[in-house]
């Protein structure tokens, strides 16, 4: 085997400097009523080149690539990634080291991870960032697990326009604690019914998100305003980042604490994951904070240098008292979304996101001029909603034996939107794609 | 004269971002415009952020500087313990990347994704089959996912019985993450001490096992690299007051093809494939943490769960005592494919060889360093072998300044300062895919290390001398934080 480096002798040597007659004598602390009475089965081992021929057979399986125009993002989304981010991030020194615990040999990890906490701050508008969680959904799991901890309450609001899946990671969060989770209701134009919030000063957070589900830009300045003023948190989430390249981010608008997902920013769909759990808040909660957290020091001779710090916060320190219970989070996530902001940069970051809005509102007026009916009257970024006429989910089908992937069907998630369905368009879908939908959707 | 890999070459600065640049400058090739350019509202826009503008070079030379100040793998070894750095197979980036699977939307129709939904079925059945367990979710991030997934089992249980229960029972050399998991349910964790063998005594499990503790959670191995020797007569305790077994499978790579979970009486069992799996750690993530459970328990695993119905795989939503979801979509399948493509190129046998390997060099580490640093659990190990710095105390030496003197030698140091029940502890994890002539180096630059804390403590005091930076004044970064520039 190509990675078991061992011959023979060598195993006959190292077994007889160990006293031991063979390698299955290395095992007689094991007793017997723990071991296997039979050899595992798996299947016969795969060649280098019978495992490319299988994984290409399952990869083949997929719509995936220019065959298909997949028209969804609900927090995952096609963007154009430069083939600089990719040979970047795959370099072995970044993919291949552990968490920087000893940072005198791991400055390349801490420096970048420095840089993204900075780049992520600035495009949220916060603080201080923390150096990555999972992903979006459990990100706002744990924001909202802070705010209970900074005010000592245990209520918490969130929009029903916040991702469904994002609010189920939430439940199963939430379930076993004794915080209760109300849900706030979404209005007509598709943005959450501020007014609905009862009894604010009882709530830990009001959580929001924006872009919400639905695409729409929501009011987080009034969330926030009407959080803040009863003792509560507003946690502002977020799926689509790139949006902060044109809208007004989570900062700028009051939020304490803003979370969400960063797949945006330079990292394949992989079919869901791994993503990118972006986690920042106000400075003075930083000790609250899940997650870890690299800082700038200086080295023996003075020379500036970068260490894991704030670690008290954190389990391997605090055990069960710590703020949180994740030890490896989505650092090389967090590297790539780095190297893609750097990439972009200030200039192309804002022409990106404003071409992300043209191309969702090209497709919307394309749409309305084919007399389709778009329901949610609130600016959007790069998705939107659409309701369709009876029997549209036939079109649906119909359009995927074409290769199109006409948006997602929203009645499974919200029963009474039955009809509608959730549309992205980045810019990665050209005009063709977008007059081609347009066209086939209504006929 | 034995060369140790240890050496100085020419390293290059690099400034940090935004101190490189020029306004104006772009490393994006900016997709052309097609449609119209629209207004958004103005009281909702803003100017984007301050960030850097760099060219495409700019942003290579970045990196690629910074990335050479990285020790990894792929460079040299690195022995930390708990941890299982081994090799990373090449193939299996080739797998993940493969744009069918990378390039895939998670909300795809199921018809769509066949592939991946095939895969997961598949990776599910094969670690089942590796553990001896009978159900598995890949859905949890990361190994204290994987934790949490099975503190929220134990949880739903434990309430389905209609008994809900408030403590757990964590050995004190548990990883942190077991408590700080349990903690998140809800749990109020019990510490036990191991006994003078560094195991658990099925008595001191008895003594503080009641109808009000959930279960235990044990690490087997366990972190002083001795296998629990009791756990099957501990989970019969467990089981018998109606507790439940979790056995964190952080170190399931000393026990491949050797162990039969289920026998030993585990319920639930989470893997770290980014150790025992070979998928790499990235500096810290992502991992990926699937959590085996026996049957019973199968009703509360996460949903969605992949179901093959009609010949067709479907995720399927339909399991009402499930726990909920853990991630917004399916699982990291970046890395499961690359945790199944590795199973699959070893098979049966060669999992075995792994075990067998892991556990030969690091036993053969522990023999060699005997005497020379102080083993205070002088029992056969597993995988990992754990010193302390006791003779070097004397000479005042402590474990960070040899760990910093191996540096120098061109070796990552091994964990340090953990189990916390050896003060000093030095925490040597090899792994297989080490050779013996690499071995032999670092138990050279072990045993020169010794002969210079007698003879030249002060050279391990200022170590490391050839790294990219000497030691880092850690206390003035906690003192007064700055986390962005």
């Amino acid at each position: 085997m190509r990675y078991l480096p061992h011959t023979l002798e060598d195993i006959a040597e190292m077994l007889k400097t160990v006293g031991v007659e063979s390698l299955d004598g290395l095992f007689a602390s094991i007793p017997a009523d723990c071991r296997r009475s039979a050899p595992m089965v798996l299947p016969h081992p795969l060649t280098e080149w019978e495992l490319n021929a299988h994984i290409d057979r399952l990869a083949g399986r997929m719509a995936a690539g220019p065959a298909y125009k997949v028209f969804i993002g609900a927090g995952s989304y096609e963007h154009f990634i430069p083939a600089s981010v990719g040979f970047l991030t795959s370099r072995s020194e970044f993919v291949t080291s552990y968490t920087p615990y000893q940072p005198e040999i791991s400055q390349g990890t801490l420096q970048a991870i420095f840089e993204y906490q900075t780049l992520a701050a600035r495009l949220l508008g916060m603080e201080v960032a923390n150096a990555s969680m999972y992903d979006g959904a459990s990100a706002l799991a744990e924001g909202l697990l802070m705010a209970a901890r900074i005010t000592r309450r245990s209520k918490v609001a969130v929009s029903r326009a916040v991702h469904p899946l994002y609010r189920r990671v939430v439940e199963t969060y939430l379930k076993p604690t004794d915080i209760e989770v109300r849900e706030i209701p979404f209005g007509p134009d598709g943005t959450t019914l501020l007014s609905a919030v009862a009894d604010p000063a009882e709530l830990a957070a009001v959580a929001v998100q924006s872009p919400n589900f639905f695409g729409c830009i929501e009011d987080v300045a009034a969330v926030s305003g009407r959080a803040q003023a009863a003792g509560a948190l507003c946690v502002a989430a977020f799926s689509e980042p790139l949006a902060f390249g044109l809208f007004k981010n989570p900062g700028s608008l009051g939020a304490d604490i803003a979370c969400g997902e960063g797949q945006s920013l330079g990292i394949p769909r992989a079919f869901g994951g791994p993503g990118l759990g972006m986690f920042a808040s106000r400075m003075q909660y930083v000790r609250n904070m899940p997650g870890r957290l690299v800082g700038e020091t200086k080295d023996l001779e003075g020379r500036r240098g970068f260490v894991l710090t704030l670690s008290t916060r954190e389990q391997h320190i605090r055990r069960e008292k710590a703020t949180s219970n994740i030890c490896t989070n989505n650092s090389l996530c967090a590297l790539t979304a780095a190297v893609y902001m750097a990439s972009l940069g200030g200039t192309g970051l804002r022409e990106l996101a404003q071409l992300n809005y043209d191309k969702a509102e090209y497709l919307k007026s394309q749409l309305r001029a084919a007399g389709i009916r778009l329901p949610f009257g609130a600016a959007t970024f790069n998705e939107f909603v659409a309701a369709f006429p009876d029997g549209f989910d036939a079109v649906h089908s119909r359009l995927i034996a074409k290769g199109i992937v006409a948006g997602l069907p929203l009645g499974t998630y919200y029963p009474e939107l039955k009809n509608h369905y959730l549309l992205c368009a980045t810019e990665t879908m050209s005009r063709d794609d977008l007059d081609a939908l347009a066209r086939e959707v209504a006929s | 004269m034995t060369e140790f890999p240890g050496a100085t070459g020419l390293v290059l600065n690099e400034p940090l971002l935004w101190e490189r640049g020029r306004r104006g400058r772009c490393g994006f090739s900016l997709p052309s415009r097609d449609v119209e350019r629209r207004p958004a509202p103005a009281a909702l826009t803003a100017a984007g952020p301050d960030f850097p503008d760099l060219s495409e070079v700019d942003v290579v030379r970045h990196y690629t500087r910074l990335s050479t100040w990285n020790f990894s793998v792929d460079a040299g070894m690195y022995p930390l313990g708990s941890c299982t750095m081994k090799y990373n197979p090449k193939t299996n980036e080739r797998q993940a990347a493969h744009p069918g699977l990378a390039g895939a939307h998670p909300l795809l129709p199921a018809d769509l994704c066949q592939g991946a939904l095939e895969l997961m079925a598949a990776l599910e059945c094969l670690l089942a089959e590796i553990t001896g367990l009978d159900a598995v979710t890949l859905q949890p991030g990361a190994g204290a996912h994987g934790e949490l997934t099975g503190m929220l089992v134990f949880h739903a249980h434990h309430r389905h019985q209609g008994k809900p229960r408030s403590k757990i029972i964590v050995p004190d050399t548990a990883h942190g993450t077991n408590p700080a998991s349990a903690s998140l349910c809800g749990y109020r964790s019990v510490a036990i001490a191991s006994n003078a063998n560094g195991v658990l005594s099925p008595e001191a499990v008895a003594a503080v096992m009641d109808d009000q503790t959930a279960g235990i959670m044990v690490t087997n191995p366990n972190t002083l690299g001795l296998f629990e020797e009791n756990v099957k007569a501990i989970a019969d305790i467990v089981h018998a007051r109606g507790g439940l077994v979790y056995c964190d499978g952080a170190n399931m790579n000393a026990v491949l093809g050797m162990v039969h979970m289920g026998r030993m009486g585990v319920d639930v069992l989470h893997l770290n494939l980014h150790k025992t799996f070979s998928t790499p750690h990235g500096g810290g993530g992502p991992g990926a943490g699937p959590v085996c459970v026996a049957r019973h328990l199968e009703p509360f695993l996460p949903v969605p769960r992949v179901r093959l119905v009609d010949n067709r795989y479907v995720l399927s939503e339909d399991f009402p005592l499930s726990i909920g979801k853990l991630q917004a979509f399916w699982g990291n399948t970046a890395n499961l494919v690359r945790a199944y493509s590795y199973i699959l190129t070893m098979g049966a046998e060669d999992l075995k060889r792994v075990s067998q390997l892991a556990v030969l060099n690091a036993r053969y580490i522990k023999e060699r360093l005997k005497g020379i640093y102080h083993l205070p659990y002088d029992r056969p190990c597993m995988h990992e072998c754990v010193f302390s710095d006791s003779l070097q105390q004397a000479h005042k030496v402590n474990t960070l300044d040899i760990a910093k003197r191996l540096m120098d030698y061109g070796f990552h140091p091994p964990t340090i300062y953990f189990p916390l029940v050896v003060p000093g502890a030095i925490m040597i994890e090899p792994t297989e895919t080490e050779s013996k002539e690499d071995l032999d180096l670092f138990i050279e630059s072990m045993k020169a290390i010794a002969t210079e804390a007698r003879e030249a403590p002060d050279r391990l005091h200022q170590a490391p001398t050839r790294a990219k930076r000497r030691r880092l004044d850690e206390t003035a970064a906690a003192r007064k934080p700055c986390l962005t520039g």
